[in-house]
């Protein structure tokens, strides 16, 4: 359902992504893997049409999003859901009403068939007993399973997922995961999570992509994942810090920052 | 904030500006320059209007019946023609004076309309062939002195 | 770099040019909140919301300082006119200058600090915490859904809240006139009465305070929607809203003032 097709994407004169080549089909759950920065959060924009890549083509549902006008992009984006890294909930409206909000903006509903749908989904993410409090008053954790509860509310078809897991408790982080999965199941689209959770996400998901510097660099099965030889994700997947995958960003050496070689 | 409160505020809001508006438009301000419907135009020349301005008003017996509409140089005989719309309930006879006055010592300057007795009255387009300049300071004041002058002059020849 | 007219350009220096860039999308801006509209006036109830905000909230403060510069303005007025034993024209003089200039210019400067700097930050801090990101993704126009309705909530504020500041001056200017210096009630009203005009005083001032409105409201849902995601980036555009809006009111009372009361 998703396809990139060679795609390409600079911020002003920085590079984030090159040349990236992914596809997502029906049914299928992925994950994005990478270090910081390394251009997933970027990716998921290029998919909602946010940001325009500077070449190749980014399908969604058959169509090209990059040569999209906004009523197209508009049309294409009824059938996204998307959960924000930062959760962006509507700090001026209640939990009940972030939820209730695309309900309400895109499908002429009737109150009660609003607040019933509104209600289902605060329970599926545990948090119906928050519906009256305002987004000031969550903690962190919570006030990302409301934006995920605010993301799958009109149940869309393609799921892009920024880091779900961040910030959850082991517990709300087993059942989100179940929630990603069950929810990909019952409605047949195509879910996309960017995650560096590696043990929560390859138990769910049906493929790994693995992002470093903007390029793919390994992909593959979860079952593929675990048994990789692939320097890169033998790291990734065992957190250590010395390999393919540099901890720190490009830099002078820190002993000359730190004028501690002397000439 | 609830939808109802928000309702009630905004409601007395917008009846407060309206009531604000209405202030302005009945209390404070009148409305001077008449409809073009129920008005008549005049002109009349002056040999001198002073300090007359458009939409100065035009009175009889102290009570506004119109205004002044435009001022224009008449260049064939170099007097000023006055145009001046009338309220169509007060009519005038074709024998009508008009005089350029002015209202106190330095008050703004108006037409007074002094009726005559013919029978036919002023129609919309005619003209006034009665009229009267305007008193203008300086020159009472020059004629004044130049009077006084002109005593003292004789004056001192008869000594 | 080799076209002339880029060259050119380029010499005048980024300030100039940086600008004009902006000028541009202010009015590429306008445009797509003015396609917006029909949908924020449709949808009264978010408009309902944002007069609210910006007019009811407003509200006191142009009450209190209508009522103590129509004070001020009769004590001064009083001063100069009683040497030249015209005190009963004070009325006329605290109406036409309130009526005319005052309440539309001072109206629209406290509505730009008080409303205008307010939208400019709730636009920018949620684009800063990617509500209207969020939004958009939704298949929710955000400029419909938050800018428009601001925009009008505005515009239709403004020339009411100007009224009501002219009103209170006035009713201020009788306060200290009237009960206050002792003058005669009946020729206060009735001299402000037969020299301010409906037309050409009380319509005009209004037409000038739906300009400001329309500058006022544009400039700050532009400033906060143009703001850097950061937060020097909005309190930047928070006091860019306040200057600019300032200097744009007066500037246009210059202009709107040469056209109407030219000649007379
Ligand atoms: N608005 C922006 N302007 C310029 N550069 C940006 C912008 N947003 C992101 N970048 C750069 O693009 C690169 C990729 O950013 P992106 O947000 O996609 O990373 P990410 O993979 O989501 O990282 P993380 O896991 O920390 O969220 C980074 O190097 C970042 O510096
Ligand atoms: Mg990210």
């Amino acid at each position: 359902m998703v396809v990139f097709d060679d795609v390409s994407f600079a911020y002003g004169e920085q590079p984030v992504l090159r040349d990236l080549s992914l596809r997502i089909d029906r049914g299928q759950v992925v994950a994005i893997m990478g270090g910081s920065g390394s251009g997933k959060t970027t990716l998921l924009k290029l998919i909602g049409g946010q940001l325009r890549a500077g070449s190749g083509r980014v399908l969604v549902d058959g169509d090209d999003v990059t040569v999209m006008n906004e009523a197209q992009l508009y049309g294409m984006r009824r059938k996204l859901g998307m959960l924000f890294q930062f959760g962006a909930l509507f700090t001026d409206l209640s939990v009940y009403d972030n939820v209730a909000f695309p309900l309400r903006e895109r499908g002429r509903l009737p109150e009660s068939v609003v607040r019933d749908l509104v209600l289902m989904k605060l329970q599926a993410v545990g948090l119906r007993g928050a519906a009256q409090l305002m987004p000031a008053e969550l903690s962190g954790g919570m006030a990302r399973r409301v934006a995920l509860a605010r993301a799958i509310a009109l149940d869309p078809a393609i799921m892009l997922y920024d880091e779900p897991f961040t910030g959850l408790d082991p517990i709300s982080l087993g059942v989100t995961g179940q929630l990603i999965r069950e929810l990909n199941d019952a409605l047949g689209g195509a879910s996309i999570v960017v995650t560096h959770d590696v043990a929560e996400s390859l138990a769910i998901v049906d493929y790994v992509y693995f992002l470093a510097d903007g390029a793919m660099v390994a992909q593959g099965t979860p079952d593929e994942v675990r048994n990789s030889t692939h320097p890169f994700v033998r790291q990734f997947i065992n957190g250590e810090p010395d390999g393919p995958v540099p901890f720190h960003r490009e830099a002078e050496p820190y002993a000359a920052a730190l004028n501690l070689e002397r000439p | 904030m609830k939808r109802t409160m928000i309702d009630f505020w905004v409601g007395l809001f917008i009846a407060l500006g309206i009531v604000a508006l209405l202030f302005l438009a009945l209390k404070v301000s009148s409305q001077s320059s008449l409809p073009a419907s129920s008005s008549y135009t005049v002109t009349a020349n002056f040999e001198n209007i002073g300090g007359l301005k458009v939409r100065a008003p035009v009175k009889s017996a102290g009570v506004v019946v119109g205004r002044v509409a435009g001022i224009s140089l008449d260049p064939q005989r170099y007097v000023a023609s006055v145009t001046m719309k009338l309220d169509d309930r007060y009519r005038f006879s074709r024998d009508t004076s008009a005089e350029i006055l002015t209202s106190g010592l330095l008050g703004e300057q108006y037409i007074g309309l002094e009726p005559g007795a013919d029978d036919k009255m002023l129609k919309d387009g005619d003209r006034i062939t009665i009229t009267s300049s305007a008193i203008v300071l300086e020159q009472l004041i020059s004629r004044f002195l130049f009077s006084k002058a002109e005593e003292g002059g004789t004056a001192h020849t008869e000594k | 770099m080799t076209n002339p007219v880029s060259r050119a350009l380029q010499r005048l220096g980024a300030p100039v040019t940086n600008t004009l860039i902006k000028l541009g999308f202010a009015c590429r801006f306008l445009w797509s909140v003015l396609k917006a509209s029909p949908f924020a006036l449709h949808r009264f109830s978010l408009t309902m919301r944002e007069i609210w905000f910006a007019g009811v909230l407003s509200v006191l403060i142009i009450v209190v300082s209508g009522l103590f510069v129509g004070m001020v303005l009769a004590l001064q007025g009083y001063e100069t006119l009683v040497r030249f034993g015209a005190s009963s024209s004070l009325g006329v003089l605290v109406a036409l200058s309130l009526v005319r200039e005052l309440g539309p210019v001072i109206g629209a400067l406290l509505f730009a600090s008080r409303a205008g700097s307010a939208i400019t930050a709730e636009i920018g801090l949620m684009k800063a915490t990617e509500q209207l990101s969020a939004m958009e993704m939704m298949a929710v126009n955000p400029i419909a859904r938050v800018v428009a309705p601001k925009f009008w909530g505005g515009v239709i504020s403004m020339p009411l809240l100007a009224a009501l500041f002219s009103a209170m001056g006035i009713f201020g200017g009788y306060l200290v006139g009237v009960q206050l210096l002792g003058l005669d009630a009946g020729s206060f009203w009735s001299q402000m009465q037969s020299a301010v005009d409906f037309r050409l005083d009380v319509i005009n001032g209004v037409i000038k305070s739906v300009c400001f409105g329309i500058a006022v409201s544009l400039i700050a849902v532009f400033e906060g929607y143009d703001a850097p995601p950061t937060a020097e980036g909005v309190s930047g555009a928070t006091t860019r809203t306040v200057v600019t809006s300032a200097l744009v009111i007066l500037g246009l009372d210059v202009l709107l003032t040469a056209f109407m009361f030219r000649g007379i």
